[in-house]
């Protein structure tokens, strides 16, 4: 075969894997998310359709698609088809960085376990988090309802105070791998995961995400008690599907930059890389999972002044620290 | 150069098929029978009071200006975290002042409570 | 298909810088600017300078469009609330003015040669992100100080503009 040939089909084959992974993964979260909320309020969750219910993510989709899909006759109506399009999109290509496993021979030649290996992969991440701002933001206010505008206000700062942490807490990572590229960053853990060699970086990292992630307890955007569903109101059928098939992949997504920037990636004893890879995505998701069981929704001047007043201070700090400790355990070497 | 990015045009082209496919799917299949209380914004089933174009607080546009700053001094810390090992000391000095600085604006931003929400 | 591709990125680009001009709403200038910045990126990109391809996208797609969706949901434009646009003249005069200067230039200097020591293989050596950290810290290192002033004078901008009792 020649050798173009090999590559182009490597490449689909790889997208069609992720892809698929990704919406699977994206419906079966969310029936795991019921059924584990369900447990942990001493209820059942989902288990009507098909054993154990693990059918239901289909049943949704099908519901999904058949409910009426209308547009509000206040809408802006360009913006308001846009919006949940921007909003999906954004989310399914950021997996695009992520090494998912470690390279494999196949045919004969070394393929990495990654869609794209960029050598900035971690500013692809926070630029496609910076332009996922735009689908919430324009779906609010393009549907012109109050609770929908309160919604996307409340989600275009929230989103950009924690993308501001988020991005700092990134800076010691790259400081010690030396490099924004994802898969030189999960090499540079082979030995011990960055989460141990620098705590206070992870544990911003992780409260940021799961800000970025707009679930409870961060979920003032839409917040149901008090502003109904927030940005996403006023849509029906697909087009709200669209937003919360984003919500999930998006949290797979920061799952898995979680687990790479922090937790080592696919590195780990016994099991293959790939298994490694999957278990702590699904541990991460489980935490997200578990917090939105567990704790309360915030106010809205408690969240602005955490991610203001501790998070960004902290997270400057940090790289100062950080920066200083790596000098003196390896002085310049010119 | 662009040959790297080649899977990221292909995953581009194949998200926004995704995204077209599922709406317009969702437009053929699903039924349809607006009427003008159904196609009004909600508000819990009352008569609408106002406009949704409505004033918001300053307080979201600080917080956008403040975001701008302090992302643009993150975008600065980025290559300097790359090439830290080779630029040592000096570098490491030169960046303190710098976020020496920012810190400076940072405590004048909180003691005029620009990061109060009241 | 490399100079393809350019042309159609060209052509995208174009049709979203005109729309950013003639669009009746705010909003939906404002998004064509993005899509312009986000065509820039893609340029970038194809001069082989990644670092700045998500600098572009993270600073002024991300951050300082946001900031101007905000002012136009801020203030509540409604749709074309200026008038028509009737300086055609001076528009006319205008334009032709930055096309003048622009033939100017292009003709006095040579645009598709390769200037100065930074080429393609020697990004591909050292890596761009490498190259600009270089020389940003080492040759630069006054206008970098400098800038911090500058952001230090940002700051302390917006909050007396925001702010009523300073």
């Amino acid at each position: 075969m020649p050798e173009w040939l090999v590559t182009t089909i490597l490449i689909l084959v790889k997208l069609g894997f992720v892809f698929f992974l990704l919406l699977t993964g994206a419906a079966y979260m969310v029936l795991a998310e019921r059924k584990l909320l369900g447990r942990m309020q001493l209820r059942y969750g989902p288990n009507r359709v098909g054993p154990f219910g693990l059918l239901q993510p289909l049943a949704d989709a099908v519901k999904l698609v058949t409910k009426e899909d209308f547009i509000p006759s206040q809408a802006d109506k360009f913006l308001f088809f846009i919006a949940p399009g921007i909003a999906a999109v954004t989310a399914l290509l950021t997996f695009a960085v992520v090494p998912f496993g470690p390279p494999i021979r196949l045919f004969g030649r070394e393929v990495p376990l990654v869609i794209c290996d960029l050598n900035i992969g971690v500013l692809y991440f926070l630029g496609l988090s910076s332009l996922a701002v735009y689908g919430v933001t324009l779906g609010g206010w393009a549907s012109n309802s109050k609770y929908a505008l309160l919604g996307s206000i409340r989600a275009l700062s929230q989103l950009i105070s924690y993308e501001l942490s988020m991005g700092l807490a990134i800076v010691p990572v790259v400081l010690m791998a030396r490099s924004f590229s994802l898969t030189n960053i999960v090499n540079a853990q082979a030995g011990l995961p960055f989460a141990i060699l620098n705590p206070p970086a992870f544990l911003i990292f992780l409260v940021s995400v799961l800000a970025e992630s707009k679930r409870i307890p961060f979920d003032l955007p839409e917040a149901e008690n008090e502003i109904v569903a927030g940005f996403h109101t006023e849509y029906s059928g697909m087009r709200f599907g669209l937003f919360f098939v984003g919500e999930y992949i998006n949290v797979i997504i920061l799952s898995s930059m979680v687990t790479v920037l922090f937790l080592g990636g696919w590195h780990g004893p016994l099991l293959p890389g790939i298994v490694w890879f999957f278990l702590k995505v699904g541990f991460i998701s489980f935490l997200f999972i578990w917090t939105r069981g567990t704790l309360p929704r915030l106010r809205y001047d408690q969240l602005m002044h955490f991610g203001w007043k501790i998070l960004v201070p902290l997270a400057l700090v940090n790289v100062i620290v950080t920066g200083a400790i790596l000098l003196l355990l390896n002085p310049a070497k010119g | 150069m662009l040959d790297s990015y080649l899977p990221i045009i292909v995953l581009i082209v194949i998200a926004l098929a995704f995204a077209v496919g599922t709406i317009v799917m969702s437009h053929l299949i699903g039924h349809r029978k607006p009427s003008a209380v159904k196609l009004a914004p909600y508000e819990c089933g009352m008569p609408l009071v106002g406009s949704a174009r409505e004033r918001l607080s300053i307080k979201f546009y600080i917080i956008a200006m403040l975001f701008i700053v302090f992302d643009i001094e993150a975008v600065f810390l980025y290559p300097w975290a790359v090439v830290f090992k080779r630029l040592g000391m000096f570098g490491f000095a030169e960046m303190g002042v710098f976020i020496f600085i920012l810190l400076v604006g940072y405590v004048y931003v909180w003691k005029k409570g620009a990061l109060e929400w009241e | 298909m490399q100079v393809l591709f350019f042309y159609l990125v060209a052509l995208v680009t174009v049709i979203s810088g005109v729309i950013v001009v003639a669009a009746k709403s705010p909003v939906n200038s404002a998004l064509a600017l993005v899509n312009t910045f986000f065509c820039l990126a893609v340029f970038y990109v194809m001069l082989s300078a990644p670092f700045m391809a998500a600098i572009q996208i993270m600073v002024y797609a991300g951050a300082i469009m946001v900031l101007i969706l905000f002012v136009i949901m801020l203030l509540n434009m409604g749709v074309e609330p200026f008038k028509k646009f009737t300086h055609v003249t001076w528009g006319v005069v205008a334009g032709s003015l930055v096309l003048m200067l622009t033939l100017f230039f292009i003709s006095r200097g040579q645009p598709t040669k390769v200037v100065g020591a930074i080429t393609r293989d020697v990004i591909l050596k050292e890596g761009h992100t490498e190259l600009i950290g270089k020389s940003l810290f080492v040759n630069f290192l006054l206008p970098f100080e400098i800038t911090s002033i500058l952001l230090l004078v940002a700051i302390i901008g917006a909050v007396i503009l925001a702010k009523k009792e300073v």
